[in-house]
């Protein structure tokens, strides 16, 4: 199994690495994103809600754009038929895609994270840093394992680069809403707020019971 | 012997009307006035049970979902559909008159510090995907199987995300009548009349549609019997309602 899923991983990888498909689409999205955000509120800074906001849809949509396409060279170019006939466990496959959307996504928030903090944010990210770091990582793991169910899915449909967002935003809003609300008190110049334990509490539960459901129901999506 | 779905169907429906009559007499000249609200307060005994029962409904539609993975049988895919379809219709009802009792006591059709309204917009706005999703599979089989799987996933969904919005509103409106528990006997009597009544109609629309998607297939196939199985297709185009296997019904069945 962990042998599997290593390989999988490597092969998803190297494939992102020799196309550059989706991680450097994302990141870019991620920066126009603020740049877009600066011009539409006419703001040359923010703070608080508004700066953990706009962190968060940025990066919500930009994570959804990564996870449409996480599956499409699979279906298009045979991945999924090549993996049905390996005697292997199938929940590999659902563990190694979500690894992947997990690299992706910490890559998107090496670049978009600085690049907020320079080009919009009001307030000094420094002290804030370990706060932050624990709220995007667990709406990193929420994002990954339903952005991953949530591609499976969509790819298999006619209109999958719309159905794929459809599906997405209703099911991230608890961690849009958990990422936002924790990030907020962050983002506040002048004293310092720290993180309210009961919105990482959330997220950690909201994790918890995605990756049960999509590690029970990945199966019956690859059986053909 | 054919099977029939329409079985109960009418004493079901006579049930409903006479329970929803009854609820209707209650409602309007049983129950008091409520202090602070007056008339306006009616609306508690249509919105809260639309809401229960919708909400109970997109839970059921994921269990059923749940038993159409494990047995593979349609007829479970099938259930799962028709009442994921009627919780949104009722849903769609859940929030209209939502709106109505939010601008006659707020005083706007919209609040977003309600989280019990918000949290039924987003499940709403979820389960309106599930039609498209479906419409967009065209092997029935893989759509059938996608569908339970996108039920069971939303209907898991439906009780966190309840908990995340709660939790994200800092203050909870006053809630007068937030539970039964602290409602007076008559007018928590009038309540649970509604929702028996509304839930009885929710089961014989339900069991209506059912009826109906059953008839139609055994309709096709007894014309696909008489005309020869290459005169009717078995499907026109591409459809979001779930194929009920022709196998089950009484034209394969050898009973003519």
């Amino acid at each position: 199994m962990r042998r599997t899923v290593g390989a999988l991983l490597r092969k998803e990888l190297l494939v992102e690495l020799r196309t550059l498909e989706s991680v450097p689409g994302m990141s870019l999205f991620a920066v126009t994103t603020f740049v877009v955000f600066h011009f539409a509120l006419n703001r040359s800074s923010v703070e608080g809600d508004l700066a953990a906001g706009i962190l968060w849809v940025t990066l919500l949509f930009a994570a959804v754009l990564g996870a449409n396409r996480l599956f499409v060279a699979d279906a298009d170019q045979g991945g999924f038929d090549g993996f049905l006939l390996a005697p292997v466990d199938r929940t590999a496959m659902l563990i190694s895609k979500v690894l992947t959307m997990l690299a992706y996504l910490v890559v998107l928030e090496l670049v978009a994270v600085p690049a907020f903090a320079l080009l919009l944010l009001g307030a000094p990210l420094g002290r804030a840093l370990p706060d932050l770091i624990a709220t995007l990582a667990l709406c990193d793991v929420g994002i990954a394992v339903i952005g991953t169910l949530v591609a499976a899915l969509a790819v298999q449909t006619r209109a999958r680069d719309l159905l794929g967002p459809l599906l997405a935003l209703p099911l991230l809003l608890p961690v849009v809403i958990g990422g936002a609300r924790a990030s907020s008190p962050l983002f506040v110049s002048g004293h310092l707020g720290s993180t309210q334990g009961r919105w990482l509490l959330s997220l950690a539960l909201y994790d918890l019971v995605f990756g049960l459901i999509a590690y029970a129901l990945f199966d019956f999506l690859l059986e053909d | 012997m054919t099977p029939q779905y329409g079985r109960g169907l009418r004493t079901l429906s006579i049930l409903t009307v006479a329970m929803l009559a009854l609820a209707l007499v209650l409602v309007f000249f049983y129950a008091p006035l409520e202090a602070e609200q007056g008339f306006l307060q009616k609306i508690f005994y249509v919105h809260v049970p639309l809401a229960i029962i919708a909400l109970s409904g997109f839970v059921i539609g994921g269990l059923l979902a749940i038993q159409h993975l494990r047995t593979r049988d349609s007829r479970w895919d099938m259930r799962s559909y028709v009442v994921i379809h009627m919780s949104l219709i009722f849903a769609v009802g859940t929030l209209i008159t939502g709106s109505i009792w939010a601008k006659g006591s707020w005083g706007h059709w919209w609040v977003w510090n309600e989280p019990t309204l918000v949290s039924f917009l987003i499940i709403f706005l979820l389960y309106a995907t599930y039609q498209p999703l479906r419409f967009a599979i065209e092997d029935p089989e893989r759509q059938s199987r996608y569908a339970s799987v996108f039920a069971i996933t939303a209907g898991a969904f439906v009780p966190m995300n309840f908990i995340a919005v709660r939790l994200s509103s800092a203050y909870l409106h006053p809630r007068v009548l937030g539970s039964t528990s602290n409602l007076p006997g008559s007018m928590a009597l009038t309540f649970l009349v509604s929702l028996i009544a509304l839930a009885l109609l929710f089961a014989t629309l339900c069991k209506l549609e059912l009826t109906a998607k059953h008839t139609r297939a055994q309709v096709r196939a007894l014309r696909r019997r008489l005309a020869g199985d290459d005169e009717l297709p078995a499907r026109r185009g591409r459809s979001a309602v779930p194929v009920i296997s022709a196998t089950g019904g009484p034209a394969a069945g050898g009973a003519g």
